[in-house]
């Protein structure tokens, strides 16, 4: 049961993918970043990660369409994904969850919420 | 499959130490200098902005600088940085949501809410105290703003928490008690990578439990669809936690499986928990209204092939019509004409059978759609305190497979928005002499080549006083303009108009009508309302049989070839001296069956040529909108009516205005086909004026 399990953080603030790399990692999981959805999806080609945890708004590709994108290809379909927010909100939910999210992450978090949501995703 | 365990054994991570606080700290400064390359951006796009500039990624990357900003501060408790940033942000998605770049005043308000930014970093920083007196200044100016653009906002300092002392006697012992939680996950679930072992996990965190797995739908290997939900699982749970703990196992799940949580019923105790059957009572399966043997009738194909299967009939139908043109433009002698031209007919008939064909295999029946409405209404009147029965007509109806999701997205929202809006609490209701319980009747039927869904309801009716305040405040109309009341009534569906007072958690903040709108618009569909004070609203979303293929009528316009929908054209017109009235130097009207109908000109309208004297070589095509709303459109020439395939030009390129979608014609060339609505509805605006939208916009 050693297995170190890995997550890919992506956002486009360093300070939020540090904070979760140390949170994470704390926590006992290792962790890979990404800038933006686009460099998110290059990580995933060279690395096998467990989950993804990933900001909503960011340039280039956002969250949404990153997800999207990760979930049309057969590969990556079953890797749980949640998403980072600000918005507690069923309309935001009913977005993440049809762009194809596993489940949400409200920020401010702290390392319970974190480990608490990636248990309820089964990482 | 029984699989049993006991709660307090299962490990998780969560009870490791949090982040060391010289590592939080070093992030926190990190963070501070990221806060100063985001103030940078914001600052420079407002700056970009106040120049003139109108590109809407600037728009869109100073709301994620301040969104980042807010983040951050939350993380390490930065509170006046949250609000301020949070009231920012609130302008930024109104001017998002209405599509308007903020005006030069707001532009100025928010370079001082930068600057204000900055303080609270500064002091974050090194303690420095900023400028009281700016603050309240520009904090009382953006709440103003904010709370303009968001006038259902709460405002969160309001809301205080008082903690209530509770006392738990410690000698009692938990209190167990037995559930049974019955889940069976729909499509989605599997889809959004969620693992049913999580979730009996989850439960097992809570106490003893008991799972039996239902797979008695499962059909055999060969018929199984891989991607169909099909298991669903009995848990019988004894716990000391709460109801309301059981159903936060299932948070990131609820919409997308059928949950039943129940206490397990004392008086049954020998029940086995597989059988699920009592404790809601589910229609029986006897009714269904297939009577037909469907294991001789039907077999199971991968929907991919289907898909596959549908692009090959209609490249063919496109080659087809090439091969056509192509053949008798090639000008053949004499005798052969007629048999080729009758040959080529036949071909095309039989194309056309194999296109109706192969679409009905993808059709399915809005069944599919309607049987998930029963728990939302119950969901949604339990929780805004509303009695409501639900009754559905034509489930059997079938429509294109693609248009299902869309569809139920929209019929669901509708029903919310009904429930939660349309329909009066029971003592109102009491009280206007209704019964307490209120309907909801959703319909669905085949009318003249396309798909009509209603939504009814009995509540209280469009507040059209309401609206069109509202409608006048935010500048959609004038206040001199006089509207008919159906005309009052479609408001609904204009962006930023939710007449509920206050801002609910069902229906959202403003995201409402309008997105329903725009959603059923880009399924080729439309939607209207109609309504009567005190009795009722219905809704009618109406969408094409098929996404692929539609019929149209082709015109020319400066050597463009565009394709106008056969279903929004009324009549062809040829355009002369004495049917057409000049209106002030920009307008015309096509007087038709002595009534008079605006005309636009095409080529003006799209931005292929300048404006044109009228000649008698001009042809008008009579069209009518959703609405019912009639204009001409002036071309050039209309050579034909011709099926056609529809290929997306959103997909493509991107959404462009007054366009509908775009065509690949017989020669190879593309045409774009014209979405009549969005021509009348740029009519109608005060910045689409008759010069119209251009192409380039």
């Amino acid at each position: 049961m050693a297995i170190t399990k890995t997550i890919l953080t992506v956002d486009d603030s360093r300070t939020m993918r540090d904070l979760l790399t140390s949170t994470l990692e704390q926590a006992g999981y290792s962790v890979v970043q990404a800038g933006d959805g686009a460099e998110g999806l290059q990580v995933l080609e060279s690395k096998r990660v467990d989950a993804i945890i990933t900001d909503i708004n960011m340039p280039v590709l956002g969250g949404f369409g990153f997800i999207e994108k990760v979930r049309r290809d057969p590969e990556y379909r079953a890797i749980p994904i949640l998403v980072l927010t600000t918005e507690n909100s069923p309309a935001m939910k009913e977005k993440a969850r049809k762009a194809g999210a596993t489940g949400w992450l409200v920020k401010p978090f702290n390392t319970e919420k974190l480990t608490d949501a990636l248990r309820r995703v089964g990482v | 499959m029984p699989f049993a365990g006991s709660g307090s054994s299962v490990s998780t991570k969560s009870d490791s130490s949090s982040v060391p606080p010289e590592i939080m700290a070093e992030i926190r400064s990190q963070f501070l200098l990221e806060c100063d390359e985001h103030l940078a951006e914001f600052e420079s796009g407002l700056l970009q902005l106040q120049a003139g500039s109108t590109d809407w990624e600037i728009v869109n990357a100073i709301f994620r600088a301040a969104h980042s900003i807010k983040g951050g501060a939350a993380t390490f408790g930065l509170d006046r940085l949250v609000r301020f940033a949070h009231d920012i942000e609130t302008i930024l998605v109104a001017a998002r949501a209405q599509h308007v770049i903020p005006d030069d005043k707001a532009l100025a308000m928010l370079l001082r809410a930068g600057d204000v930014l900055a303080d609270f970093v500064r002091e974050a920083r090194d303690g420095t105290a900023p400028d009281e007196a700016r603050i309240a200044a520009c904090s009382r100016e953006l709440a103003a703003a904010s709370g303009a653009a968001m006038p259902d906002q709460q405002d969160f300092e309001t809301l205080t928490f008082q903690p209530i002392p509770a006392s738990l006697d410690a000698d009692c012992a938990p209190l167990l008690q037995n559930w049974i939680v019955h889940f069976r996950p729909h499509r989605e679930f599997y889809a959004t990578a969620n693992e049913p072992l999580v979730l009996l996990k989850e439960l097992q965190n809570l106490g003893d439990i008991k799972v039996v797995l239902e797979e008695g739908s499962v059909p055999p290997l060969a018929e199984l669809d891989p991607t169909s939900a099909r298991l669903s699982w009995t848990v019988t749970l004894s716990t000391a936690h709460t109801e309301a703990e059981i159903h936060r196992a299932f948070e990131f799940v609820e919409d997308i499986c059928e949950l039943r949580i129940a206490p397990e019923l004392e008086d049954a105790p020998a029940q086995a928990p597989s059988l699920p059957a009592p404790l809601l009572a589910e229609p029986a399966p006897a009714k269904q209204p297939t009577p037909v043997n469907a294991a001789t009738s039907s077999i199971r194909v991968d929907l991919e092939k289907v898909d596959r299967l549908i692009n090959l009939v209609s490249e063919l139908a496109i080659r087809e019509a090439a091969l056509t043109e192509r053949v008798l433009n090639a000008g053949l002698a004499g005798a052969h004409v007629s048999a080729i031209t009758a040959a080529f007919d036949d071909l095309r008939h039989l194309t056309r059978d194999l296109q109706d064909y192969v679409m009905g295999i993808r059709a399915q029946p809005v069944k599919v759609v309607f049987q998930r409405m029963p728990r939302l209404v119950r969901e949604v009147g339990s929780h805004t305190g509303k009695s409501v029965q639900l009754a559905c007509h034509g489930e059997e109806t079938e429509v294109d497979r693609a248009l299902i999701e869309g569809l139920t997205d929209a019929v669901t929202h509708m029903i919310r928005n009904a429930i939660d809006h349309g329909i009066e609490k029971p003592e109102r209701r009491l009280a206007c002499g209704k019964p307490a319980q209120a309907q909801v009747k959703l319909n669905a039927a085949h009318r003249g080549g396309r798909v009509v869904i209603e939504i009814s309801d009995d509540g209280a009716g469009i507040d059209r006083g309401k609206v069109l305040a509202l409608a006048v405040s935010r500048g959609l109309v004038a206040s001199t303009d006089s509207l008919a009341p159906e005309e009052i009534d479609n408001l609904i569906f204009e962006p930023g108009l939710s007449t509920a007072e206050k801002v609910t958690d069902l229906s959202g903040r403003g995201v409402g009508m309008d997105v329903v709108r725009r959603s059923v618009q880009s399924l080729g569909g439309r939607v209207t309302v109609s309504s009567t004070p005190g009795a009722g609203t219905q809704f009618t979303l109406s969408l094409p049989l098929t996404l692929a293929v539609m019929d149209g009528m082709m015109a020319t316009v400066c050597g463009q070839s565009l394709v106008v929908p056969l279903t929004a054209l009324l009549e062809t017109i040829q355009v002369q001296e004495s049917n057409v009235r000049r209106l002030g130097t920009s307008g015309n009207l096509l007087t038709v069956h002595g009534k008079h109908v605006p005309m636009i000109d095409l080529g003006q309208f799209l931005g292929y040529g300048t404006k044109r004297e009228m000649s008698a070589s001009c042809v008008a095509l009579l069209v009518e909108d959703d609405a019912g709303e009639k204009i001409a459109l002036l071309v050039d020439d209309v050579p034909e009516q011709r099926q056609i395939v529809i290929k997306s030009v959103e997909a493509n390129y991107r959404r462009v205005p007054g366009i509908a979608a775009a065509t690949i014609l017989g020669n190879g060339a593309v045409a774009l086909i014209l979405d009549i609505n969005a021509i009348t509805a740029s009519r109608k605006t005060p910045s689409g004026t008759e010069t119209g939208v251009r192409l380039s916009a």
